[in-house]
């Protein structure tokens, strides 16, 4: 998994409330076997009107660009299709910022190199606002130092301390687990129920 | 200090806690599908690894199959591709899997409960967020991503903090026509489709109680549509004559030892939950959803809410083709859909067949009653529903996932209604463009037989008034 610490860039505003899983990648995509290539069907159903490019959707609006989302409350719910994840990535997010997000969501992105940053509703909408009133307003993100700013605003969010370890220095949670399985088998043979 | 049966089972399945950091996490069981365990298969077949404890995985094929004709070979190239990969994968490692064409073969939420594989006291993980079915046996039972599930093919172990703990009482008897299905979504409708999020949550408290297993799998299967992590509920009597009938649950000298260990798993009496919520079961009418999340419901006699600031209603509305303070109640649905890991048991299909016999189905409504399992369906022959529902106008398909999530052959239209027992109205859930009104067996079936949305014969008798009111 790829490193992340800091993230500079503009955002895309998505400022809808409880974002599915079904909705970042429709269930009719998830018949792939691989984890490549998600990122051209990512809300698929929002951005295209058949196969024309749906103008009002803000992935086909040429204002807004960069790897931040900018996303509304409990972003992810639903199914826990990573690949809702993968095709976050896949397009070319790297963070996602909400004021909530699902807990299932929320593991998926950080095993996949995607940053999830929750921060006040207030922060979210000024940070929001922000973006559609200037489209270039610079977003800075600190994982190392859990923070997130635009402006003259700053925001210190929460990250699990052992999935930020992971996340900065782009170790996957599976390598812990295969280094356990020694007191693993231990464990196993140590039950009494 | 006193615990809940969730500490209880979280403390029994750590292997070690690693310090400011998460738990090594044990899984004694982890069933797994065709959609989300192939990237699993490859990332550990990379890695050059073997599973590491395949005596403990179950696996079925069941979203992408079809409905009809299950012996002919399956049409969508992609969806044949991820099933043969699944027979492949389990093939090469071993792994208990159950097939089209085998007499066990369905939904992996209504098989693995069913075939005894599901045990009070396990935790259980699935790469699909219904796994918190299983919780309905007193299980800490949670869905999973497809990383976790290579984890746990590797490991049988998960990296996880300990989510907070809720609480739901529901105390009383329910209203006649009043079904389990209503019960959760009236507690998804009160908490909200996020309300829960962070939490596990157990459901407690005399309804509960009362209630069959099958009724305690379609509670406990929507726990995710409030956020929650899981839902468990703290097995009984109930739990383990249901365990002693299974084809492969313990038996005998082994049962009523297990039996003795599973009746201690309980939450002590003074135990403390971050949350807590009480309903009285009286207050429970019949529910259906008017929006396009789980949250979005509303008891069948109410209108829908009408909030002129509300942009994600108005969105919703939008959506649904349905209009801020209209009534439900005699809305001209298009098709009705019986089936998925929420409510296609061999009860709901009873429920379904015991108000239909002697109905004919609407002439201008496609109705789909789908079975769970192989099991369900043979059990539904066995009763004569299926010839039932036939004299009916219904056809009894074959068992799968089917018209819940769209990824198989039985896809809503777009822009039509389908009223469904299953777990999601997102938009385009059951299809691209595709309405859906989420609600029981009973009052899917009713909406078949009068072709809009209306209420079982014993609610109309105890609302008659309030109905004509609103009809009028």
């Amino acid at each position: 998994m790829e490193k992340i610490n800091k993230i500079q860039s503009s955002g895309v505003p998505l400022p809808i409330e409880h974002v599915d899983t079904d909705q970042i990648i429709p269930a009719r995509f998830l018949k792939s076997t691989s984890k490549e290539g998600f990122g051209e069907n990512l809300f698929r159903d929002w951005r295209y009107n058949g196969s024309n490019a749906n103008p009002d959707f803000v992935l086909n609006d040429s204002k807004y660009s960069g790897n931040i989302l900018v996303a509304g409350h409990n972003f992810g719910c639903g199914s826990s299709r990573e690949h809702a994840a993968w095709a976050i990535h896949d397009y070319g997010f790297r963070a996602v910022v909400s004021s909530e997000f699902a807990d299932i969501f929320k593991g998926n992105a950080m095993n996949n190199g995607l940053l999830p940053i929750e921060v006040s509703s207030a922060f979210l909408q000024e940070l929001t606002e922000a973006i559609i009133t200037n489209p270039s307003t610079s977003i800075s993100i600190s994982l190392e130092d859990q923070t997130i700013a635009f402006d003259d605003k700053d925001y210190q969010f929460d990250i699990d301390g052992f999935k930020k370890k992971c996340l900065l220095e782009g170790k996957v949670e599976f390598d812990y687990l295969i280094d356990m399985r020694d007191t693993i088998k231990e464990y196993e043979q140590n039950r009494t129920f | 200090m006193k615990k809940t049966l969730f500490d209880k089972l979280w403390d029994m399945h750590v292997v070690k806690t690693f310090d400011n950091g998460p738990s090594v996490f044990y899984i004694d069981r982890h069933y797994i599908h065709e959609v989300t365990s192939p990237q699993a298969f490859k990332g550990l077949e990379d890695k050059g690894l073997e599973v590491f404890r395949p005596n403990q995985i179950i696996a079925t094929a069941d979203h992408n199959v079809p409905t009809l004709n299950q012996e002919l070979p399956i049409k969508d190239p992609l969806s044949a591709t991820q099933v043969s990969m699944l027979t492949d994968n389990c093939n090469k490692h071993g792994i208990k899997y159950y097939p089209l064409g085998s007499e066990y073969q369905g939904i992996v939420h209504v098989i693995g409960p069913e075939l005894g594989f599901t045990l009070p006291g396990m935790t259980i993980v699935c790469g699909d967020s219904h796994t918190s079915t299983h919780g309905a046996f007193g299980c800490i039972a949670f869905g999973i991503g497809t990383s976790q599930v290579e984890q746990v093919l590797a490991s049988q172990c998960l990296l996880l903090s300990k989510p907070k703990r809720m609480r739901i009482k529901v105390d009383g008897k329910l209203k006649q026509g009043v079904l389990s299905k209503d019960v959760i979504l009236h507690i998804i409708a009160k908490l909200g489709t996020g309300g829960a999020t962070g939490y596990f949550v157990e459901y407690a408290g005399t309804t509960f109680e009362a209630m069959s297993m099958e009724e305690r799998m379609t509670v406990c299967n929507m726990s995710i549509e409030m956020g929650a992590r899981g839902g468990l509920i703290a097995p009984d009597q109930t739990t383990f004559d249901y365990i002693a009938s299974t084809l492969y649950g313990p038996k005998g000298a082994e049962l009523e030892d297990k039996v003795k260990h599973w009746s201690s798993l309980k939450t002590d009496s003074d135990a403390v939950f971050d949350k807590e919520i009480h309903i009285e079961a009286a207050t429970i009418e019949p529910m259906i959803t008017y929006g396009t999340n789980p949250g979005m419901g509303i008891n069948i006699f109410d209108q829908i809410p009408s909030d002129s600031q509300d942009n994600e209603l108005a969105k919703s509305l939008n959506y649904m083709g349905l209009k801020p303070g209209e009534s439900l109640l005699g809305k001209s649905v298009d098709y009705v859909f019986i089936g998925s890991c929420t409510n296609s048991r061999i009860e709901d299909l009873r429920i379904a067949a015991e108000y239909v016999k002697g109905k004919q189905k609407a002439a201008d409504v496609t109705c789909w009653i789908v079975p769970g399992s192989k099991l369900v369906e043979k059990q539904a022959i066995a009763e004569g529903l299926d010839k039932i529902f036939q004299e009916a106008g219904i056809k009894m398909r074959q068992p799968g996932c089917s018209a819940c999530l769209a990824m198989n052959d039985d896809k809503i239209p777009e822009g039509k209604l389908c009223i469904s027992t299953s777990n999601r109205n997102f938009e385009g859930r059951q299809g691209q463009g595709a309405r859906t009104i989420l609600a029981s067996p009973l009052t899917a079936i009713a909406a078949a037989v009068h072709g809009k949305i209306w209420t079982a014969d014993a609610a109309i008798e105890r609302n008659q008034s309030k109905i004509e009111s609103q009809s009028r």
